[in-house]
């Protein structure tokens, strides 16, 4: 049987070699065809993977499932604000609803994996110290990328229960940090000075955009229903990981959060958004039991390797003491 | 003095007295010996000039103060450059290093290098960020350091004693349950000490979501091991094999007025047993008795409170009026007594879904509690003294 793949959002250099990796490996398990989608065009070499223009929000997503006989839905084009774009709603929430109702509607379709955030958790000082699958947000996703996510994982849910013969996967991937990413946090990390919550030390963790993808592929070429934590091993301080950079944590007070905060963060060279700024109060961690056990996926990196080779491949902060490594 | 009263830790050592009969040793060298201190020598202080105290500057006598100044610093640099430099009156670099060296030994002991050393090396694998904490930000070496804090006040200033600290298992899970007073909650913090420096175990608070809120409050919380008091966390530390400890009666309890101290508050909704039940851990009830008389709570502010957004905002006899000052704790005797397991394995799984039994559980805990309360407050007898 020749199967068909289709990945949305190939226009990020990580969602393109996603694809290009399940492009790749796809023989073993019977791909034939990997198709990336996307409104804008794709910044990376994509290889093997054929692209198509075409708009997330509207119905011609439905027309590419139809003429390209396509059986599994990799849905990555759910990502947080960027300053580049001013549509990132649109793109998430419309465009999830899109897919979902191009999908609904084919009769090739057996498999459908999510690219979703731990950001579905929010973040509270009321949250629990570890989240399992089961956990509910209490607070923190009342706007920006925290609410996209919660909706869209809702909408993924409705079509679970509306196609229960399609197989869903949802990963939750935990803070992707890479050297060439551009997610808020890791261009947070690349400013100059990193402004901090005074009187906070969030706890936070990472993952290594490896082990995404590898999680993403191994999703896309075997049956793995259910929802899923991917992280790196171990958490990380927000003081430790400043220590490691050598940059210099600047306390704001906590109290007039929003403005002086955000500007502050502007005068250093770095965006942070409220849903950031909530992490960098509260963190968040997440538990990868099931993961392990029932995936089937040991990550590889844990989460103080992917920052360390993160940093390593910035310029050294300030304060740095050179730590021999 | 019988047996089980005796202060853990200070039993055994010498000069140590027994504060009734014979003093101890430090109390002897404060008596004095023989021989009377000498008074401190005086400073001799130089006769003054005898000018008007107060008069108009004159520009003549800017003048005349710049020219003597000019050759107070001639005359210096002609006789620095006589003497050499080795043999001025100020003090030079090597009894600067002398002093040094000596202030080093005398503080780190005579093995004060490696000391030193050691300590450098810990403040820079510090600073460079390389030690690690757990998922819930549990950080050792903070605690460790925080004991040297916390030794002098729990030993000395409220005098503690521990009782029944053999009831801790040495090893696997276990959820102490104690009782909560003080204004302040201090008392998890000692009881920490207790089981950290007596049972050598780390003890694992879970608090309550305010903690979590609170600026500075939920960094140090969070690095101490706490956790937040709810059904997830507790399971997670409880299979895991770590001691938890949580105080059920919450902010009724460290905020009832001192009229009322003592009197055990509601145990919450029994949350903590169906957490030890699912676990099946032990529960183990611990009474402390001291806590009440170090910030007696004699009024609270509700309005205010409400606007900063806290429980209740305390007034204690010294607190506000002395301002921080105020914050130092009366010096109460303080008692902890770890009770008696109530094991929790006996009852099948499904005994956390039962409300009966949990209800049932619950008041067998705050019973038992308050009845050792009751017979430590008899023992202890004055709370100062």
């Amino acid at each position: 049987m020749s199967r068909v793949v289709l990945v949305t959002g190939v226009a990020d250099g990580a969602v393109a070699r996603t694809a290009r990796l399940i492009a790749d490996r796809g023989v073993e398990v019977g791909i034939e065809k990997v198709v990336g989608v996307d409104t804008t065009l794709p910044t990376h070499e994509l290889g093997k993977v054929k692209f198509i223009r075409a708009d997330v929000r509207t119905p011609v997503i439905g027309k590419v499932l139809a003429v390209e006989d396509v059986d599994t839905v990799v849905h990555l084009g759910v990502a947080p604000a960027s300053s580049r774009f001013k549509s990132t709603k649109e793109l998430n929430v419309i465009g999830t609803m899109q897919v979902l109702a191009a999908c609904q509607r084919s009769e090739t379709l057996r498999k459908f994996v999510l690219g979703s955030s731990t950001a579905v958790y929010g973040t509270s000082p009321r949250d629990p110290a570890v989240w399992t699958e089961s956990g509910t947000a209490r607070g923190g996703t009342r706007s920006g990328y925290p609410k996209d996510v919660v909706e869209v994982e809702g909408y993924v849910r409705g079509f679970a229960r509306r196609r229960p013969d399609v197989i869903v996967t949802t990963l939750r991937m935990a803070q992707i940090l890479s050297p060439r990413s551009t997610a808020p946090l890791a261009a947070y990390f690349r400013g100059p000075v990193l402004p901090g919550v005074l009187g906070f030390d969030p706890r936070l963790q990472f993952l290594h955009l490896a082990d995404a993808m590898e999680v993403v592929r191994l999703a896309a070429a075997h049956d793995r229903p259910g929802t899923f934590n991917i992280a790196g091993d171990g958490v990380m301080l927000l003081s430790q990981c400043a220590r490691i950079l050598g940059r210099p944590v600047a306390p704001l007070p906590p109290v007039a959060l929003g403005a002086a905060f955000a500007r502050f963060a502007r005068v250093m060279g770095t965006e942070i958004s409220p849903d950031l700024h909530r992490l960098l109060t509260y963190g968040r961690v997440v538990d990868t039991t099931a993961l392990r056990h029932i995936f089937g996926y040991e990550p590889r990196h844990t989460t103080r390797e992917t920052f360390e080779s993160f940093a390593a491949a910035l310029r050294p902060g300030l304060l740095h003491l050179g730590v021999p490594r | 003095m019988n047996d089980d009263l005796r202060t853990i830790g200070s039993s055994g050592k010498p000069g140590r007295g027994n504060r009734s009969t014979s003093p101890s040793a430090a109390a002897r060298s404060l008596a004095g010996s023989g021989t009377p201190r000498r008074p401190p020598k005086k400073r001799q202080i130089p006769e003054p000039q005898e000018s008007p105290r107060l008069r108009a500057v004159t520009d003549e006598d800017a003048a005349a103060a710049a020219a003597a100044a000019e050759e107070a610093a001639q005359a210096s640099r002609a006789q620095r450059a006589a003497t050499g430099a080795d043999e001025q009156e100020e003090p030079g670099l090597d009894d600067l290093l002398d002093a040094l060296l000596g202030g080093a030994s005398r503080l780190l002991g005579d093995d004060w290098e490696d000391r030193f050393l050691r300590i450098a090396g810990g403040l820079r694998h510090r600073l460079s960020g390389d030690y690690a904490v757990d998922e819930f930000g549990y950080d050792p070496e903070v605690v460790a350091l925080l004991e040297h804090v916390i030794e002098p006040l729990a030993e000395t200033w409220f005098r503690l004693q521990v009782r029944g600290i053999e009831n801790i298992p040495a090893e696997g899970g276990a959820l102490l349950v104690g009782n909560h007073s003080g204004t302040i909650p201090l008392d998890g913090l000692i009881t920490g000490y207790a089981v950290r420096r007596y049972a050598h175990r780390a003890l694992r608070p879970l608090a309550a979501d305010l903690v979590f809120a609170l600026p500075f409050v939920s960094q140090m919380a969070r690095k101490l091991g706490a956790t937040l008091a709810c059904a997830e966390d507790a399971e997670r530390l409880l299979q895991s094999g770590e001691l938890a400890g949580v105080w059920p009666e919450g902010f009724k309890g460290v905020g009832k007025p001192y009229s009322e101290r003592y009197k055990l508050q509601r145990f919450g909704r029994g949350g903590f047993v169906s957490a030890a039940m699912r676990a099946q851990v032990p529960i183990i009830p611990v009474s402390l008795v001291g806590a009440e008389e170090s910030y007696p709570l004699i009024g609270n502010v509700p309005s205010l409170a409400r606007l900063l957004g806290l429980p209740y905002l305390p007034i204690t006899p010294f607190f506000p009026w002395l301002g921080p000052l105020g914050m130092v704790p009366l010096p109460s005797k303080w008692i902890i007594e770890f009770g008696e397991p109530i094991r929790t394995d006996a009852y099948p799984a499904e005994a956390a879904d039962d409300p009966m039994l949990l209800f049932n559980v619950t008041d067998q805990v705050r019973e038992t509690i308050q009845q050792t309360l009751y017979s430590l407050l008899v023992e202890r007898g004055n709370p100062f003294v």
